[in-house]
């Protein structure tokens, strides 16, 4: 039924061309890794798989984020935690996996807990052996604890930079526990020194290729999900809520309910970037909880074009892609040019670079259209330009040019 | 008072805020099908008397039911909409980045929990009500424009439309032809009397000419409470009423 949309003559061919780029990504890069000599031009070395499968777990996380954000206006700054959660729940797997192994050689305890003299594995360790488990925990527990977090401050209608700053206090909390080392998750070092995932070497070429291939084809699923859930009458009413919450109420809808799912699936997303992100740069720690960990999530998405799906892809990538350039060869001037980089788009490109491409073609369009009018020699019905504008925008998924401001009820 | 055959009943009803009494021992009763025009200067309570109703805002004491039995104040927006009681805001407030029609979509009556949300397709059925409600609101060559590009005069009338989408017994309609045209006005006068045959209304409103038109019993309230009730004969010739019009 969603796919018969999806395949349907009006389908957003946005969604579908970055679907099928993702998917493309997914098998070539892959084979330009492993099966071409490394002599040749094109082969593709082993550290930018790797790079550009922690970008792509960055896009997934900046795509989370832009659910709740642009979709929703539920502007989280705790997304890092739910990202740094599902990394924990990966990064327990792979502590297991290690086995005897370790600098201790304890088949059951992780070397840390041999280190603080655990004598045994903590209850919430259990299960995490298996792969199949570790996974659903990767979706639980964000998910768990977003319904939760999400239940209360919806229900209690906290809103606006109330709710942003209540997000904070969640990923900072949680930095401080994930400090402690009684907490019994690697306290400051965290997980790491990791060896196989189901069973291969995570430090292998192929298994890098197919960590990388696992995450752009999560991406291209994900895009797909999140273009799913915006199209549907659910969707439309996401959006109702960030634009007159209280109008929807007075309509019969729980609008404390609409932000709860939107959140939880968020969530979750958040959840899968994290645990495919561990084992591709081989360690999760505390840090992960950063609270400026959250803010530069928020940039991405307002770099690429907040609420619609494509742009805070694209703002992940360029921001970190930009990052890893600026750290190279800046290191210190890194967080100025970041907040900078915010300051610019905020001011000059309130709607990022996908709003930008919008408009630019819509105006392209509607010159194309006065000056073929003009050589007609007719001036009767030249489109407004800002029409154009609009219908441009108005494919699912998209912000609408008028982006509207929310507005108090009566 | 007997409550019944009532759509709306309150009793002795006041609220404050930050001590300051804005609805002040309201008594005020709708009959089940009745239309009736509330008037009064800006800052009678108006607007807060829908909001009490609408439970939006929670009486401090008093009483409050709705169809002679349900105690309005044990209930949220959400119940209290789902009940059947429709509200049109006094600054229209319609969904701005949909379409018309997904703005009559959202409001149709039905389900309204997340999952068949997700799910929904539009069935024959519902295409038809927001046709004929489309043709009600003529809106109906506008359907696929985007809110936000209605003038304030047919944003009022999507709302109106909303409410008719969501088919409550009782609407609550405050200020519905602020910003209107004499000849809207005159449209909308048209369409409410229209809708108040088969449902119960409250319509405030200032415009003394739209509620000649409207032609039902007349509320004046006044610093929160009812100060003259009848015909608008009767009531713009109560000295008080004007009065409290004529400025002290
Ligand atoms: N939420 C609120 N907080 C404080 N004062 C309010 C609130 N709502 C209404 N009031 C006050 O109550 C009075 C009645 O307002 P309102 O019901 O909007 O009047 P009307 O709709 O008749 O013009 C006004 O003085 C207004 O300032
Ligand atoms: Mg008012």
């Amino acid at each position: 039924m969603i796919t018969g949309r999806f395949f349907a003559a009006g389908a957003d061919r946005r969604i579908a061309i970055t679907i099928f780029i993702l998917l493309a990504v997914a098998v070539i890069v892959p084979l330009l890794n492993l099966a071409v000599s490394p002599a040749s031009a094109f082969y593709v070395p082993s550290y930018i798989v790797a790079l550009t499968g922690k970008y792509l777990c960055y896009a997934l996380l900046a795509l989370a984020l832009d659910l709740v954000w642009g979709y929703c206006g539920i502007l989280s700054l705790g997304h890092g935690a739910f990202f740094a959660l599902g990394g924990y729940a990966m990064g327990m797997y792979l502590m297991r996996q290690i086995g005897s192994r370790g600098v201790y050689g304890n088949p059951i305890l992780p070397d840390f807990m041999v280190f603080l003299n655990y004598k045994e594995l903590p209850w919430f360790w259990y299960g995490f052996d298996h792969f199949w488990f570790a996974g659903l925990m990767v979706l639980a527990v964000p998910g768990l604890l977003a319904f939760v977090f999400g239940w209360f401050a919806f229900r209690s209608r906290v809103t606006g930079v109330y709710l942003s700053i209540i997000t904070q206090a969640m990923t900072y909390a949680l930095l401080l526990a994930f400090f402690r080392n009684d907490m019994g998750f690697g306290g400051n070092n965290g997980l790491t020194d990791f060896k196989d995932i189901l069973g291969f070497n995570v430090q292998a070429d192929a298994t890098r290729s197919a960590l990388f291939a696992a995450s752009a084809v999560m991406l291209a699923l994900a895009v797909f999900v999140t273009w799913a859930i915006v199209g549907s009458k659910y969707g439309k009413l996401l959006m109702a809520v960030r634009d007159a919450e209280s109008r929807t109420r007075f309509l019969g809808w729980r609008a404390e309910n609409v932000k709860l799912f939107a959140f939880t699936v968020s969530a979750v997303m958040a959840g899968i970037a994290g645990a495919l992100y561990v084992p591709q740069v081989g360690i999760i720690n505390p840090g992960e909880f950063e609270p400026s960990n959250s803010i530069e999530v928020v940039v991405w998405a307002a770099v690429g074009g907040r609420g619609t799906i494509v742009g805070p892809i694209i703002g992940a990538l360029l921001v970190n892609a930009g990052k890893s350039w600026f750290t190279g060869v800046l290191p210190e001037f890194w967080l100025f040019a970041l907040g900078g980089l915010f300051v610019a788009v905020t001011l000059l490109l309130p709607k990022g670079i996908i709003g930008m491409w919008d408009s630019w073609r819509g105006n392209a369009k509607a010159l194309r259209a006065a000056s073929v009018a003009e050589e007609a020699g007719s001036d009767s019905d030249v489109p407004p330009p800002a029409k154009v504008v609009r219908s441009e925008a108005r494919k699912p998924g998209d912000w609408s040019a008028s982006n509207p401001e929310p507005q108090p009820a009566e | 008072m007997s409550k019944s055959n009532t759509i709306l009943y309150l009793d002795g009803v006041s609220v404050s805020f930050d001590g300051f009494r804005a609805i002040n021992n309201l008594s005020l009763v709708l009959d089940k099908g009745e239309m009736r025009a509330i008037i009064g200067p800006n800052g009678a309570g108006k607007t807060t008397m829908m909001d009490i109703v609408t439970g939006k805002t929670r009486p401090d004491e008093g009483e409050v039911f709705f169809d002679g039995q349900v105690d309005l104040t044990k209930h949220d927006e959400a119940e209290i909409a789902m009940m059947g009681i429709g509200r049109k805001f006094q600054k229209p407030t319609v969904f701005e980045s949909h379409t018309i029609e997904e703005n009559l979509m959202l409001a149709l009556k039905g389900p309204r929990s997340i999952f068949p949300a997700l799910f929904h397709r539009r069935s024959a059925a519902e295409t038809r009500q927001i046709d004929d409600i489309l043709g009600i609101i003529r809106l109906g060559d506008k359907r696929d424009e985007l809110a936000a590009n209605l003038s304030h005069g047919q944003k009022q009338w999507l709302e109106i439309g909303m409410l008719l989408a969501q088919d409550p017994k009782l609407l609550l309609v405050d200020e519905p032809v602020a910003g209107m045209t004499d000849a809207e006005t005159e449209e909308t006068a048209r369409l409410l009397k229209d809708i108040a045959r088969d449902h119960s209304v409250i319509v405030v409103e200032h415009d003394m000419h739209f509620v000649r038109e409207l032609g039902v019993k007349v509320t004046c309230l006044h610093e929160g409470s009812v100060l003259s009730e009848g015909t608008l004969d009767f009531v713009s010739a109560d000295e008080r009423v004007v009065e409290v019009y004529l400025g002290r």
